[in-house]
């Protein structure tokens, strides 16, 4: 079953034609990889399928609904959540409250119920703590729960960042150089908690990098993109051996 | 005190703060009851719930909504005239003074939160300073239409004009509530020194429930960072607007204490103009900007220390400044924030009730440490 589908997708800064024709199609469950030289328009793509972008072409559908030009809110309400390239966490609130803004959605209460305390304030808080800590467990960070999340260490921001967009219950996953400033260890780790997400959430997984052995050693299909355009699709053997690949990335 | 080691800690902190208050409240009772309290303080009473009321209200604008405001001043204006406004009107038919000044307190801080709302709807979906200067603007203008405005009531309805009290041409029998920039006069003075902490407690807790709630949550991921908050499905204008209508609308409570604190009411410079919104925004900064609790702290002790400083007669400003700089440094110096922390308060007192447990044998030795 198809999850993601962009048809001819592009978008112009300028005289400057940042993504033209852009084309794939993602199944559900899959676990695709974006990868380019830098300035190759990967982050561009993200923000088109975002909304943070409109796109001045093209199609995009995510389950069968087009969600082409709606806004940022909508489309992580239709199920699709992202992580950034430079961390953007909630940086004076608690890594608990952290989750709990991703809740913000899936559990609702009115301000008056809040300012008031009222019964469903009580029984809404406790639901989101119970999921909210369920969701840190899964990325050991349980124990940092009421820590500020600025002062957690940099390979826990980004994980907490990758919690924070899994509270939404998104369909989609997109997460923007995951393993990007991590040392070996600490992306052996993240490769280990994308596997276990993908299983235990059943979410789908687009995610851009440029670390090789991650891409190689997880993505079940990547997607290079060059000046905009697609350069090469596919599985990774075939992607990452193929001569206009390895030309783009390290040149002639 | 394992019972309240239980409840949750927002709601723990609550309770610390209500018996704070009211041990304040029923010291500053028996100190009146005794004499023991000089008039000066008496008459201070009040105005430090309403500038606490301020103090707070600004903060959530400034620190959990993390826009600035410079007009907090102009939403008070309002709802003091707007209060009243009221009670003028209705003094001689509503007679119980409960209910009269229950509606002028809710009439005040409906119409402050309305302009509140109209200044959000169109301000607060732009990013940077414009709300700082539109604010700015707000309270200028606000003040200085209330000091032409005309407004009198005779037996066909409410007769408004913008030119003179001649222009209203009210009926025999009618009067002129509104007297342009000499205001509103004669209005009684409801305002006790109960009803103004009582308000303090319930827009203190209004504020505190709202932070540590879904929406007050969101309030603060849009201030600490829009784009990842979009990111994660949350309305950025709606939070907004809900953050400064509330803000605004606590300003009017206490522009309706104000109001019903005085015995003539006057929209000057002074009391609601630039320097007024100013003064606010220092007690919330010196207070910490965020911190609730701060901000009543700063409020109480800033508004108090001029008053006790009169005896320095010329140089009491110069002093106020200088406390005013002292403070900034305590507060946001790295050596003093380092110094406060080897050094907390409750490890301070824990060693001082050591010291007297220690001591215990000796008379009062621990007194004196």
């Amino acid at each position: 079953m198809e999850m993601l589908t962009v048809k001819n997708l592009g978008i112009s800064f300028g005289g400057l034609r940042a993504v033209d024709s852009f084309n794939i199609t993602i199944e559900k469950g899959e676990l695709y990889g974006l990868i380019g030289p830098n300035g190759a328009g990967k982050t561009t793509v993200f923000n088109l399928l975002t909304g943070v972008y409109k796109p001045d072409a093209g199609i995009i559908t995510l389950d069968g609904k087009n969600i082409t030009g709606l806004s940022t809110i909508e489309i992580n309400k239709s199920g699709i959540a992202r992580t950034f390239q430079n961390i953007r966490l909630f940086k004076a609130l608690s890594v608990l409250d952290n989750v709990k803004i991703g809740l913000h959605n899936e559990y609702r209460y009115s301000t008056l119920a809040g300012v008031l305390r009222l019964p469903s304030y009580i029984k809404k808080e406790k639901q989101m703590n119970e999921k909210a800590m369920d969701i840190l467990k899964v990325f050991d960070l349980d124990k940092e729960a009421h820590l500020l999340s600025s002062n957690l260490p940099y390979g826990k921001q980004r994980k907490l960042e990758i919690a924070r967009a899994l509270a939404t219950n998104p369909k989609l996953l997109l997460l923007d150089e995951p393993a990007a400033g991590m040392n070996p260890s600490e992306t052996e780790e993240l490769m280990k908690t994308i596997t276990l997400i993908r299983k235990k959430y059943d979410v789908t997984i687009l995610l851009i990098e440029h670390d090789m052995k991650l891409v190689a050693g997880i993505c079940e299909k990547i997607f290079v993109l060059n000046f905009g355009m697609e350069l090469a699709n596919g599985l990774p053997g075939d992607v990452l051996n193929n001569p206009e690949v390895i030309k783009a990335y390290l040149g002639e | 005190m394992t019972r309240l080691k239980a409840l949750n800690k927002s709601t723990r902190n609550n309770i610390i703060v209500l018996g704070i208050i009211l041990v304040i409240y029923v010291i500053c009772r028996i100190l009146m009851a005794a004499g023991a309290m000089s008039n000066l303080m008496q008459g201070l009473l009040v105005p430090l719930c309403y500038y606490s009321i301020l103090a707070i209200s600004l903060n959530l604008t400034v620190g959990i909504l993390g826009e600035l405001s410079l007009g907090h001043a102009g939403f008070m204006c309002i709802g003091a005239f707007m209060g009243a406004f009221f009670t003028k009107c209705t003094e001689n038919s509503i007679s119980n003074v409960f209910i009269r000044y229950g509606i002028a307190m809710l009439l005040g801080a409906v119409c402050a939160a309305l302009f509140g709302g109209l200044i959000g709807v169109v301000v607060l979906r732009l990013r940077g300073d414009y709300l700082a200067i539109v604010t700015l603007a707000f309270g200028e203008i606000v003040k200085n239409i209330i000091n032409a405005l005309y407004v009198g009531i005779d037996n066909k309805g409410l007769h408004i004009s913008l030119q003179d009290a001649a222009a209203l041409k009210l009926a025999e029998g009618g009067e002129v509530i509104v007297n342009g920039a000499k205001g509103i006069t004669g209005t009684s003075r409801d305002t006790t020194f109960t009803v103004a902490i009582l308000m303090l407690i319930l827009v203190y807790f209004i504020i505190v429930n709202l932070i540590n709630s879904r929406s007050g949550r969101a309030i603060m991921a849009i201030r600490d960072n829009r784009i990842a908050a979009e990111s994660v499905g949350i309305d950025i204008t709606r939070f907004k607007l809900l953050a400064f209508t509330i803000s605004a609308a606590m300003a009017g409570i206490a522009g309706v204490l104000y109001s019903h604190n005085i015995s003539s009411l006057v929209a000057t410079p002074k009391n609601f103009g630039y320097n007024m919104s100013i003064m606010i925004l220092v007690f919330v900064v010196l207070g910490g900007v965020g911190n609730i609790r701060g901000s009543i702290v700063a409020a109480v002790i800033l508004t108090l220390l001029p008053e006790y400083l009169r005896f320095l007669a010329d140089y009491r400003m110069l002093i106020y400044a200088v406390v005013l700089i002292v403070m900034m440094i305590f507060n946001w110096n790295p050596a003093c924030i380092a110094w406060r922390k080897n050094h907390p308060i409750k490890g301070v007192l824990q060693s001082v009730i050591k010291k007297k447990e220690g001591s215990a044998s000796g008379k009062e030795g621990g007194k004196a440490s």
